[in-house]
């Protein structure tokens, strides 16, 4: 047993995400000592499992290109940097009072390190949900889901209901698809969906039904899902009797939110430490905020430890706000005139912080309306000056495939449409019959694919061109994915009697049992905890924690009325050999 | 003082000592009130405590206070109902040198004397009772198989519980203060919330004992010390008796560890240096320093992970026992402070002797040996294995 070595650093990282790979390339830019852990096993947290091409500024974060490939760019410009040391498979267990960190190296050894200046990047978990039959296996988070698909490769579902239309929810969705997966239908409580209108436009646009206003009642099955039950929801949140419907699916996906990963901020601002925190941990946005935020805070931290970094611009505090932005307002899409030439059509109606379809025109006829990224882009170029050559870049770059280039050219009664297609080249040919959508997912017509190629320069993005006839030409913006038939109901909808709600699924505390200890008159999360033993399992109570809390709402209970439990180490469950300085086995005897 | 109708008693503490006297007073129909600041029984350091029961003591207070709170806690499914995870699994002292073995044969004699069920086990024996323990120069060890544990976080609800529904009533996140003393008497306690009457004032409030105790003008000696705890993972029973190390090192004294009910190893360390003070955040040092220890006496439990750890507070006295008592400058106030760690394990015997104190039928025996708690004693040195 070897004894348990501090290790002092000026910088510690906890995370190697967006966040803290921006951060840690600032810091190793200054040629400060830097130690960057993260769980994982490779760098880019949950930037490898995003397979779309992201949003925000091209210039800044990289929109326009893929989220894993994302990750490959920040880690390789971080591995120039000598002065940042970065352990993988490295998960921070705790922050202890007199400012250590306590770390399971590499998965073999527990260290402590004594950082000068502590950054969190730890990002976010997945909001868990309660209703019946919550607990059956086939019912879990999107972002496990894309774990799964996407960088695991595994096709680990064939029918698919998603619960949730943030973003997260629509493009775990859509990864779905790409993959071969059917999906059955997304639920949405709130009137309408809360993520990006491109991506919910674009699971329309593949047969997706959208039910917004709608809850899930049950998952249904005996040992799996075999189908999902969901209701219509009043403006009062009641379900309106009647309007149960069930579906037949085998995975049901939550996506109804993030909550920050935050205990080590919370436990270091505690005990008095330098701490600063970027991206999701610091606040739940999208990832090219996070980028933007993490490069920030690098040179914040590299200022609190006495470097002079110049005055940090106060724009780009501004720009990291507005990377943040919640989608903005929506406007009646418009189709531009004229039946000659060629043009490209934005079927981008909806403010969202996004501009790479402006810097990719070689003759800058795409524009801002005004110059904030969140401002919808339009087309200027029917005018004076060079106009349009149909180079198509901007149908290729567009993140939320809502970009459409309409030719006359060669036939003014049926033009030629390009059309952005992130399917396998291989499932669609020149000849084939295809019917093409519009933005919202209306169907238009049958009609021919004259044209399939794939952009190597674009990370071989797959673009179609079809013929259509120039009365609905402006119109298309996609073509159908996915057919009709596995989005329909059961003839009836399936009633789950059960009374298996879990809110701890550590140690299968159900809601029932919670709701009754409530109506007690319980206010103080301890006791239910003693009583119930919910939060007392592997998790830590971070999955049960905000659930408890949602049948404390739902019971009419006030915030303030409530106890929280204290946060106690361990993050994660770790052998006991481990912390004894014991890698493959401990030595008997005594001292 | 408020119009209201005086209670009888007012506890201050739903803690380890406060929730079942609460009960024992309640049920002895005097009218009991409760108040702590927390928002629930338990909060202070009960939930603290690894759970641990014995009457293997060396003090013949505690050997008859713990007696008692044992058959409370091996009765109380039967009697009311809810498990407390009560598990007779027994204590186990190890000794691995020739001094330890002395020690502990040298209170086995006293022990013994007082009737306990402790005997002395050679490594063989040992081995029989634990057989994960590292055989490697185990010279032996105590065993008492009558001593067991349980779950204080089940208990404190537990007795909370059947107190309200003996009468008694609680008032949470009330914080005591001050006393209302008059002609040396006192007459009731006052909250950040309202006064309230009672003939009968028990300090039971654990570390901040003290603190109280100062609100009635008495210095008591109590501060708390620190120790750190934790809980592994559930496994399936492998162990049954609470073990005990009482073999110093540089940086601690005795720790013990033992499988809960749940089938989840709880354990605790004592530092050496002790801490004192009410810091009661999580150190770098605890982890390290329990770890390589218990690897060592039991090199099975390397793979056990680790769910979580905590620190509570050991309120102490200068020789390890607690301070129970009428105050002799305040008439009607009553000490039950200083429990050394051990407010679980003594609590619900100890109620119950409160209860009879505050009604003045204590038994001729208990009365005799309750001297030996009193406030006033003369402090000569820590009781050995505290």
């Amino acid at each position: 047993m070897r004894p348990i070595e501090t290790i002092e650093v000026p910088v510690l990282i906890i995370g190697g995400g967006p966040a803290g790979l921006s951060a840690a390339i600032e810091l190793g830019r200054r040629g400060i000592e830097t130690l960057l852990v993260d769980d994982k096993h490779r760098l880019g947290g949950k930037l490898v499992l995003q397979t779309h091409r992201f949003f925000g500024a091209a210039a800044l974060v990289w929109a326009g290109t893929r989220g894993i490939d994302i990750a490959t760019k920040l880690e390789t410009e971080l591995r120039t940097f000598a002065s940042v040391r970065i352990w993988l498979q490295s998960t921070a267990l705790a922050v202890f009072s007199d400012g250590r960190v306590g770390i399971l190296a590499e998965g073999t050894r527990y260290v402590l390190v004594k950082p000068r200046v502590l950054l969190v990047t730890a990002g976010a978990r997945e909001k868990s949900l309660t209703f019946r039959g919550n607990t059956l296996p086939g019912v879990y988070g999107a972002g496990a889901f894309q774990t799964i698909v996407n960088r695991d490769l595994v096709r680990s579902a064939d029918r698919l209901f998603i619960v949730g239309g943030g973003n997260v929810g629509l493009i775990a969705g859509y990864h779905a698809l790409q993959a071969g997966i059917s999906v059955v239908g997304l639920a949405e409580a709130l009137p309408e969906c809360s993520g990006y209108k491109v991506h919910k436009d674009k699971l329309r646009r593949f047969g997706v039904p959208i039910y917004t206003s709608h809850t899930i009642l049950s998952a249904n099955g005996g040992d799996s899902v075999e189908s999902v039950t969901i209701a219509r929801l009043d403006k009062n949140w009641k379900v309106v009797p009647g309007t149960e419907r069930s579906f037949a699916c085998d995975t049901i996906l939550i996506a109804i939110g993030l909550d920050p990963v935050d205990e080590f901020i919370r436990k270091a601002r505690d005990f008095g430490m330098t701490v600063f925190a970027a991206g999701d941990a610091e606040e739940i946005a999208e990832a090219s905020a996070a980028i933007f935020s993490g490069k920030i805070r690098g040179l914040e931290v590299a200022r609190a430890l006495g470097r002079d970094v110049g005055e940090i611009r106060k724009e780009w505090y501004e720009t990291a706000e507005i990377l943040k932005s919640k989608p903005g307002t929506t406007t009646p899409e418009e189709y531009p005139e004229g039946e000659s030439g060629v043009f490209p059509v934005l079927h981008c109606v909806q403010e969202i912080p996004c501009d790479p379809c402006t810097t990719v025109c070689k003759n800058d006829l795409i524009h801002l309306r005004v110059s904030d990224i969140r401002s919808l882009p339009v087309f200027a170029g029917r005018g004076e000056g060079k106009g349009c050559t149909g180079c198509e870049k901007c149908v290729t770059i567009c993140p939320g495939l809502a970009i459409s280039l309409v030719d006359f050219r060669k036939d003014p009664e049926f033009p030629t449409v390009t059309l952005p297609y992130e399917f396998l080249k291989e499932s669609i040919e020149t000849g084939d019959r295809v019917t093409v959508l519009d933005t919202g997912g209306e169907k238009l017509e049958e009609v021919e694919v004259v044209g399939v190629r794939a952009i190597k320069a674009n990370d071989r993005t797959v673009l179609v061109k079809v013929r259509a006839p120039k009365a609905i030409a402006r119109r298309i913006a996609g073509l159908e994915v996915q057919e009709g038939d596995v989005t329909k109901p059961l003839a009836r909808y399936v009633e789950r009697t059960a009374d298996d709600t879990i809110v701890c699924r550590c140690e299968r505390v159900t809601a029932g049992e919670l709701r009754s200890r409530i109506r007690e008159g319980a206010r103080d999360i301890n006791a239910l905890k003693a009583v119930t033993r919910a939060c007392m399992g592997s998790c830590g109570a971070k999955t049960c924690t905000p659930l408890i809390h949602r049948i404390f709402r739902e019971e009419g209970v006030s915030e303030e009325e409530i106890v929280d439990q204290p946060k106690r180490p361990l993050f994660m469950e770790v052998a006991l050999g481990l912390f004894a300085g014991s890698g493959d086995g401990a030595e008997g005897g005594r001292p | 003082m408020s119009a209201a109708r005086p209670y009888d008693v007012i506890v201050i503490g739903a803690g380890s000592v406060g929730t079942p006297t609460a009960l024992f007073l309640a049920g002895q129909g005097l009218r009991t009130l409760v108040v702590d600041r927390a928002a629930s029984a338990g909060q202070g350091s009960n939930k603290e405590a690894i759970g641990g029961l014995r009457a293997t003591h060396s003090d013949p207070a505690k050997i008859r206070i713990c007696l008692r709170s044992l058959d409370i806690f091996a009765a109380w499914q039967e009697q009311h109902g809810r498990s407390l995870e009560w598990h007779k699994g027994g204590y186990a002292f190890a000794a691995y040198t020739a001094e330890e073995e002395a020690t502990l044969r040298d209170l086995l004699v006293t022990q013994q004397a007082f009737g306990l069920n402790i005997h002395w086990l050679d490594p063989k024996g040992m081995l029989e009772v634990i057989p994960d323990l590292n055989p490697d120069g185990l010279v032996g060890g105590t065993y008492s198989p009558d001593d067991g544990h349980a779950s204080p976080l089940l208990a404190a609800q537990a007795f909370h519980a059947e107190a309200v529904r003996a009468g008694a009533e609680f008032r949470f996140r009330e914080n005591v203060t001050g006393l209302a003393i008059e002609g040396g008497r006192v007459r009731g306690v006052r909250t950040d919330c309202g006064e309230y009457a009672a003939g009968v004032v028990i300090d039971a409030a654990g570390a901040w004992g003290a603190e109280v105790a100062r609100m009635a003008g008495l210095d008591v000696p109590v501060r708390p010390d620190s120790h750190e705890g934790a809980v592994t993972e559930p496994v399936a029973r492998f162990l049954e008796p609470m073990v005990v190390d009482i073999h110093p090192t540089d940086t601690s004294a005795n720790y013990y560890f033992y499988q809960h009910a749940t089938g989840q190893v709880i354990f605790c360390i004592t530092p050496q240096p002790s801490i004192w003070g009410f810091d009661q955040r999580e150190t770098s040092a605890f982890l390290p320093m329990v770890a390589r220890r218990m690897v060592r006496i039991m090199p099975r439990l390397k793979n056990l992970r680790v769910r979580r750890t905590w620190r509570g507070l050991y309120p102490m006295t200068p020789d390890g026992a607690p301070l129970v008592g009428w105050a002799r400058e305040v008439e009607g106030f009553l000490l039950a402070v200083g429990m050394c760690g051990q407010g679980f394990m003594m609590g619900p015997g100890l109620g119950e002797m409160l209860a009879h104190i505050v009604r003045g039928d204590l038994a001729a025996k208990d009365r005799e040996i309750l001297e030996l708690l009193s406030p006033y004693r003369e402090f000569k040195g820590m009781e050995k294995l505290k």
